[in-house]
């Protein structure tokens, strides 16, 4: 389990990481999505990962750790509300500036 | 249980939500509320220096959770400090931007009291996860302020601005995860006792989580491989907010210092040590750039951000030698620089006003209107800026350089400062004299109205910065206590993990 995981978050964050490094704002946006995606699976397994394991403590002989769960459920409130700002943000600006390049300016279309 | 210390961030918090719910409401009454709150919060201020000032530690637990379980806020010196200062600051933007600024779109004081709870908590927390929230709740309002008023430049520069703060929230998780899988435990007191406990074998892992948290608050200061979103942001958005975000900067500064000097300031080989390795050459790079940025740039807001750019630097720098005198010495200095960059931005907005084209471009020679009290205004501005006497900023450059003086590699930060500020100088007498010495064409400008009410709040801005010097001493005396307090972590994890002293003497140096 652990290894599909580490494999999963690694494949996340390289797809993020690269989507984030593109020059369109939409691409950027999935990006960041994916990255907040691996972050949050990354919050979450730091309470270590067990299987069957409830995060009550006293129902089972073993549980899980409450409070990674806790803390994913807080960055994903907020990477939720975030994107969703960052998508009307980026809908703003392709309305204003009439492209939808990050930097507000298309660089090959001055050049025609 | 006293319930005072929590008030700092449920008093704005509750005002804007419930001026949300209340939009319908005559914007005057809008506007006093948001007034009286931050008002409120300046008195809470002062409430927070005079019980901090006596030295102890005061605790808030929240839900009466005990220490290392529940979230605590924690009131110190450096707390009170900030809290006072974004308090002050806070009521100066307002007051200006109710001269009409806040009319140009919605919900303006709501969200400037949202920007109030998330500083002031930040200020207060003792839980780095709460730290993560109240960022959180600072950014997202920033991000609404900063295109409060709606325009290409401004949602330009707001792109730039969400997409790397978003980036800076991921990695802060990234590193509370591996804080938290290595210790488990995010109560910052009991985290910087884990971190010294700590196996050697996990000592890779904690460095690059700290390297990470490095990063992070890098880019809330603006330090120099991660500031170029900083220029563009702060002078496309209105001057109000512009001002208000001269203490965004200093957040980052803060967490930095709350951050490394306790949690992975304890145990024998400190984790901290290569972060102040790194912050010292990066600091001092920031500040060149910052000299350069100042005499390169087209108008006064871009030369305002570059002056925060300056300050963040030298702020920096000086905070990397980690004695007890340049400890005190820059926080001197971030009272001084986080005031002087406000009423920069205020006093570019009432310039630009003054101008019948350009606004405070300096590309377009337009004449100022009503130049006799402006230009006083703006050479006193500039005295005080740059740094020298009788202002504040002569003060807070002295006591760095004679501070930094008793450091070998202080040197360099004597050449590095003294040569921004010299390139500041020239740059801001370069704009006075061209739009002030230019002689003619002041009839037509004269038409338009000076608003006295701004006028009055960036000279008292100004005044505040005279008075920072007159009342140099106990300042001093007062800062050189919070740097001796913060250079004490133990006494930080004693108040706040009472049963755990016993511990904390044995791990620490």
């Amino acid at each position: 389990m652990e290894l599909l995981y580490a494999m999963t978050l690694g494949v996340l964050t390289t797809c993020g990481v690269y989507l984030l490094l593109r020059a369109r704002t939409f691409t950027v946006i999935l990006g960041l999505t994916l990255l907040s995606h691996a972050v949050n699976l990354y919050l979450f397994a730091s309470g270590r990962l067990v299987a069957g394991a409830p995060a009550i403590v006293g129902l089972t002989e073993r549980s899980a750790d409450p409070l990674p769960q806790a803390l994913v459920l807080t960055a994903i409130v907020i990477g939720f509300a975030m994107t969703a700002f960052v998508v009307v943000l980026a809908l703003k600006a392709a309305v204003e500036l009439r492209n939808d390049h990050v930097d507000g300016e298309n660089p090959d279309e001055d050049r025609l | 249980m006293n319930h005072v210390l929590i008030l700092p961030i449920l008093l704005p918090l509750i005002t804007g939500a419930s001026l949300l719910l209340l939009y319908r409401l005559p914007f005057g009454v809008q506007r006093l509320a948001g007034l009286a709150s931050t008002l409120g919060l300046a008195l809470l201020g002062a409430w927070a220096l005079v019980t901090a000032g006596t030295g102890e530690y005061r605790l808030y637990h929240a839900g009466d959770w005990p220490a290392p379980y529940g979230i605590v806020l924690i009131l110190d010196r450096l707390s009170a400090l900030m809290l006072a200062l974004t308090a002050t600051l806070g009521l100066g933007c307002l007051l200006y931007a109710s001269r009409g600024i806040d009319r140009r779109g919605a919900h303006f004081h709501a969200l400037f009291q949202f920007q109030l709870a998330g500083l002031n908590g930040a200020f207060l927390t003792g839980d780095l996860f709460n730290l993560f929230v109240f960022f959180e709740i600072l950014l997202i309002a920033s991000y609404a302020l900063l295109l409060h008023g709606g325009g290409r430049a401004r949602s330009r520069a707001g792109l730039h601005y969400v997409i790397i703060n978003l980036v800076g929230s991921a990695l802060f998780l990234v590193a509370l995860g591996t804080l938290y899988g290595l210790t488990g435990t995010l109560n910052m007191a009991d985290l910087a006792l884990q971190v010294a406990a700590a196996p050697p074998g996990d000592a890779p892992l904690l460095a690059a989580a700290s390297m990470v948290l490095l990063v992070v608050f890098g880019i809330k200061a603006a330090i120099l491989p991660l500031l170029f979103w900083l220029p563009r942001a702060y002078s496309a958005s209105s001057a109000p907010v512009a001002a208000l975000f001269a203490i965004m900067t200093k957040v980052g500064v803060y967490a930095i210092l709350r951050v490394f000097l306790l949690v992975f300031g304890l145990g024998e080989a400190p984790v901290n040590a290569a972060a102040w390795q790194w912050l010292w050459p990066l600091a001092l790079a920031t500040l060149a750039l910052g000299g350069v940025g100042v005499l390169g740039s087209d108008s006064l807001r871009t030369l305002t951000a570059y002056l925060v750019i300056i300050s963040v630097g030298t702020l920096l720098a000086t905070l990397s030698l980690v004695t007890p005198a340049t400890l005190a010495a820059a926080l001197f200095y971030l009272i001084h620089s986080t005031g002087m960059a406000a009423a920069f931005f205020l006093l570019a907005d009432l310039l630009g006003q003054q101008r019948d084209e350009g606004y405070d471009r300096f590309s377009v020679a337009a004449p100022v209107g009503h130049r006799g009290v402006l230009g006083s205004l703006f050479f006193l501005a500039a005295i005080a800026a740059v740094g020298l006497p009788p202002f504040g900023g002569f003060v807070s450059k002295a006591w760095i350089l004679q501070a930094s003086a008793d450091e070998p590699r202080g040197l360099w930060l004597w050449g590095v400062l003294l040569t921004a500020a010299l390139l500041t100088l020239i740059a801001v007498s370069r704009t006075g004299s061209s739009w002030f010495w230019r002689p003619g064409g002041a009839g037509k400008a004269e038409a338009r109205p000076l608003d006295h009410g701004c006028l009055a709040i960036v000279c008292a801005m100004v005044a505040l910065n005279g008075a920072l010097s007159a009342l140099g001493e106990p300042i001093m005396g007062y800062l050189a206590l919070t740097a001796e307090q913060l250079l004490t972590p133990r006494a930080y994890i004693a108040a706040m993990l009472p049963e755990t002293l016993a511990v904390a003497t044995e791990i620490a140096p």
